[in-house]
């Protein structure tokens, strides 16, 4: 610290800085995104008429729904310091196996034509499984997490087409469906489930003795160590709930679109992390609130929809996506360099 | 071999932590050979050697972090708990390790009762009441809703003491705790420590600076090689009897500089009213003028802006104002690589962020600034390399098992020395030299003290900048900082050392 602390320090400790000062300027970062989703709103109104509409929104949350349960599922890995590349592999893994299953053989079924609570075991199986086997991986056998699910990401896409031969599964039965299509007082129920995920995950990392664990792991992973926490048994859990999470945010995509394609989490994994850093996650852990991580997926879906309104071509939508990255990364470099 | 002198305070109640015979050996290296030490209540307790004299291994015996192979430890009189019961250890005994173990994004209130919340669902009101409770109570002066990445590294050290005494630990293993603290917070460590010895508790007490031991410890332990050489009150023995058990026999003797540079020498390095804002020490309208062959010594208290004079004649701050010359031309501000060609070694604070690449060999990092000068078309000749490598190893006394030994892998001292090299062998007109013993053994010490003062006699200009009074000895003038400012030069030795200090702290003569 500096001359400021030398001199107040005559009177035998150094002065505190004012708390108050920074604790405002903490929540500052989880609002950067605020003005930029505003500054959306504005603009997808004056530009397209049924874009501030209720119906309109309601597709945003739909669409929004499954990309923000994996964004939860991702920020948790990336605050205990890791990453885990594989989740959109899972997300379209899981339902893929949990429909074949269950639909007859010649729907691209298996064939066994189990029922479709089987199916949903199956679906969650799949997902904490594979989470388990990565955290185990990582931690355990000490693989750097980048390159171990960036393997597990090929392997598991790879089967995913395989099983169908690249082909798309249709005709579920509706239970399979419900989450992904029904809605309760005229809101998708995914979208309902993604905002109970949200919150219950905003909570728990907030108030739970195990989330603030995760923090502290994040931060200073040999402090968490010398102060008990049961470091590996954390993160392996984290891996498994992150699977799990992802394999029922791939349920609902596949619900709303009623099939399960050989290629559906493809690409996923990028919008997911973007959404994640531009809500203020870092990427080298401990540091960051799923409040945040809510904005970054709100603005990247409202972005998605006012790009499709508005009749962009298809084959510019990525690059626009991009462009949006981008710009909420260098507004979340300026209001850093405010912070400081 | 042993020899112990019986002494010291509080004899009648069990020793907060009592280790007895004990042995361990890393595959061939005996680490420890049957040392016992015992840290009694009310005491604190030094225990001193080089690098490498085991001291660390004890430490992590004492912590429960590895089971000695022979010999026993009992901590508050009862037999230590078995490796896996943290929660117990953690009761019984707390280390302060150099690298601070605060988890740097969470607030203050959080790290003290880190994973130890009362209820699974956490009140913040109630967490924040309990930690302001805790710090209260043991005197200390700290505002626990910042985020401990916002504290200086002394405020750190408190939170992890305060964390530790909260947790009901009596006993206390302080490590180098004042290797990154200003003397003034050494002032008020050292009055905490005096507190919770006066409230029963027991500190072993880790230091490469012996004058702190006399002024804090009550005994002291010395380490050599893995073997207990000496316990005893530190008033029955003086600084050159520890010295002689840490170092064995062959005592180097720190070098003096004799001559005062000519005034007729010519000019290497002009600061003209410098002044940079910077966070981690301001400066105002400093001017310097250093001729070859002198060593100056720019003494200040951190954040006096000593360091920071340094980092901009190195090029890695750019001034606000005012100007560096060096040997009559002003580097390019801000580039690193412009004040290097110009001539200006370096050698920074942080040796482990900025010093040396870890991963690559002693030789590369040696002759990273002049691979220019070894390569033809950009291909290293390794026979040139080995030969400058080699000669520098040699005046260093470099101990590595060859010069491909990753730098990562040497002991502190040695490290130190690859760093100092380094800004040698460009062969520079002026070397900027930060705090360059800090947490280094007597014996690494001594030889790259030797090894700056040869660099002056053959002409260099040398600015050493550094509040430690052994470095200090090389100067052959000193110019003291305070708040950003010169406020005081010593032109000639001899001088005195209280004054100097004095003049540091802010103090009139």
């Amino acid at each position: 610290m500096s001359q400021s602390v030398v001199r107040q320090t005559e009177g035998g400790s150094p002065a505190a800085p004012a708390a108050g000062h920074r604790i405002s300027l903490q929540a500052l970062r989880e609002l950067t995104l605020l003005p930029a989703i505003a500054g959306v709103l504005i603009a997808g109104g004056l530009l397209n008429s049924s874009f501030l509409t209720v119906s309109n929104f309601i597709d945003v949350a739909q669409f929004s729904a499954a990309l923000g349960t994996v964004v939860v599922a991702e920020s948790l890995v990336l605050l205990v310091g890791d990453l885990d590349l594989s989740l959109q592999s899972i997300y379209g893994l899981a339902p893929l196996v949990a429909a074949w299953l269950i639909v007859p053989q010649s729907q691209l079924g298996q064939g066994a034509d189990l029922p479709p609570a089987v199916g949903l075991l199956a679906l969650l199986a799949v997902g904490l499984g594979i989470g388990l086997f990565n955290g185990v991986m990582i931690v355990k056998g000490r693989f750097n997490s980048f390159i171990f699910t960036l393997a597990m990401l090929i392997l598991l896409a790879g089967i995913q087409q395989g099983i169908v031969s690249g082909n798309t599964i249709y005709a579920m039965p509706s239970s399979f469906v419900y989450l992904g299509s029904a809605a309760w007082l005229g809101v998708p129920v995914a979208a309902w489930v993604s905002g109970l995920i949200f919150l219950a995950a905003g909570l728990f990392l907030r108030y739970h003795r195990t989330g603030r664990a995760i923090y502290a792991i994040g931060g200073n992973i040999e402090a968490a160590r010398a102060a008990g926490i049961q470091v590996d048994r954390i993160k392996i859990g984290v891996f498994v709930v992150a699977g799990g999470l992802s394999a029922v945010a791939g349920l609902m995509t596949a619900g709303h679109v009623d099939a399960v394609t050989a290629n559906q989490g493809n690409n996923l994994i990028f919008t997911v992390f973007a959404a994640a850093v531009i809500g203020g996650i870092s990427l080298d852990g401990g540091r960051g609130r799923i409040l945040g991580a809510f904005t970054g997926v709100v603005l990247l879906g409202l972005v998605q929809n006012l790009l499709v309104l508005s009749q962009v071509s298809t084959f510019w939508i990525s690059a626009a996506d991009g462009a949006i990255i981008l710009a909420a990364l260098l507004l979340a470099r300026f209001v850093e360099g405010i912070r400081r | 071999m042993n020899q112990h002198i019986p002494a010291g305070p509080a004899d009648d109640e069990p020793a907060v932590a009592e280790a007895q015979g004990i042995s361990k050996a890393f595959g061939p290296t005996r680490a420890l050979d049957s040392v016992s030490v015992d840290v009694r209540v009310g005491e604190c307790h030094a225990l001193v050697g080089r690098n490498g004299a085991g001291k660390s291994t004890l430490v992590s015996i004492l912590t429960g972090l590895s089971r000695p192979d022979r010999g026993e430890v009992r901590l508050q009189g009862q037999p230590a708990p078995p490796l896996g019961d943290r929660a117990t250890w953690q009761q019984r005994v707390a280390c302060v390790y150099q690298h601070s173990k605060v988890v740097p994004t969470l607030s203050v209130a959080e790290n003290l009762f880190l994973n130890r919340f009362d209820r699974r669902v956490i009140s913040w009101r109630r967490v924040r009441a309990a930690a302001q409770q805790v710090i209260d109570e043991w005197g200390f002066d700290l505002d626990v809703g910042l985020l401990a990445e916002n504290l200086p590294v002394e405020q750190r050290q408190i939170v992890e003491i305060a964390r530790a005494l909260s947790i009901g630990s009596r006993f206390l293993i302080l490590d180098e705790p004042t290797a990154s603290l200003e003397a003034r917070a050494v002032e008020r460590l050292f009055g905490h420590i005096r507190r919770l010895n006066a409230t029963g508790v027991g500190v072993l007490y880790i230091s490469h600076h012996l004058e702190e031991i006399y002024r804090i410890c009550q005994r002291v332990t010395v380490l050599r090689d893995g073997r207990q050489i000496v316990t005893g009150p530190v008033a029955a023995l003086d600084q050159s009897a520890i010295v002689d058990a840490m170092v064995g026999s062959a005592v180097v003797a720190v070098a003096q500089a004799g001559t005062t540079a000519r005034a007729e020498a010519a000019v290497r390095l002009r600061v003209e009213d410098l002044s940079v804002r910077s966070a981690s020490g301001p400066v105002e309208q400093v001017s310097l003028v250093l001729r070859a062959g002198e060593c100056l010594g720019l003494v200040g208290l951190r954040g006096s802006g000593n360091a920071t004079v340094a980092d901009v004649i190195a090029g890695l701050v750019p001034p606000d104002a005012g100007q560096v010359l060096v040997d009559g031309a002003p580097p390019r501000p801000g580039g690193n690589d412009s004040s290097r060609t110009r001539g200006v070694g370096y050698v920074p604070e942080d040796r482990h962020a900025r010093g040396f690449v870890a991963l690559m060999g002693v030789d590369e990092n040696l002759t990273l600034p002049i691979l220019g000068a070894l390569s033809r078309l950009g291909i290293i000749s390794s026979r040139r390399r080995e030969s400058v490598a080699s000669d520098l190893r040699s005046r260093l006394s470099i101990v590595s098992s060859s010069g491909r030994q990753p730098v990562g892998e040497l002991s502190g001292g040695n490290q130190q020395k690859v760093v100092v090299g380094r800004a040698l062998v460009s062969k520079p007109s002026v070397l900027v030299i930060v705090s360059p013993t800090t947490g280094v053994d007597v014996a690494s010490k001594a030889v790259l003290l030797k090894v700056i003062d040869e660099a002056r006699q053959d002409g260099i200009a040398v600015l050493l900048v550094s509040d430690d009074l052994e470095e200090l000895r090389i100067a052959t003038r000193l110019l003291v900082m305070v708040r950003g400012r010169v406020v005081r030069e010593f032109r000639e030795r001899p001088w005195d050392d209280r004054d100097a200090i004095a003049a540091a702290e802010g103090l009139v003569a």
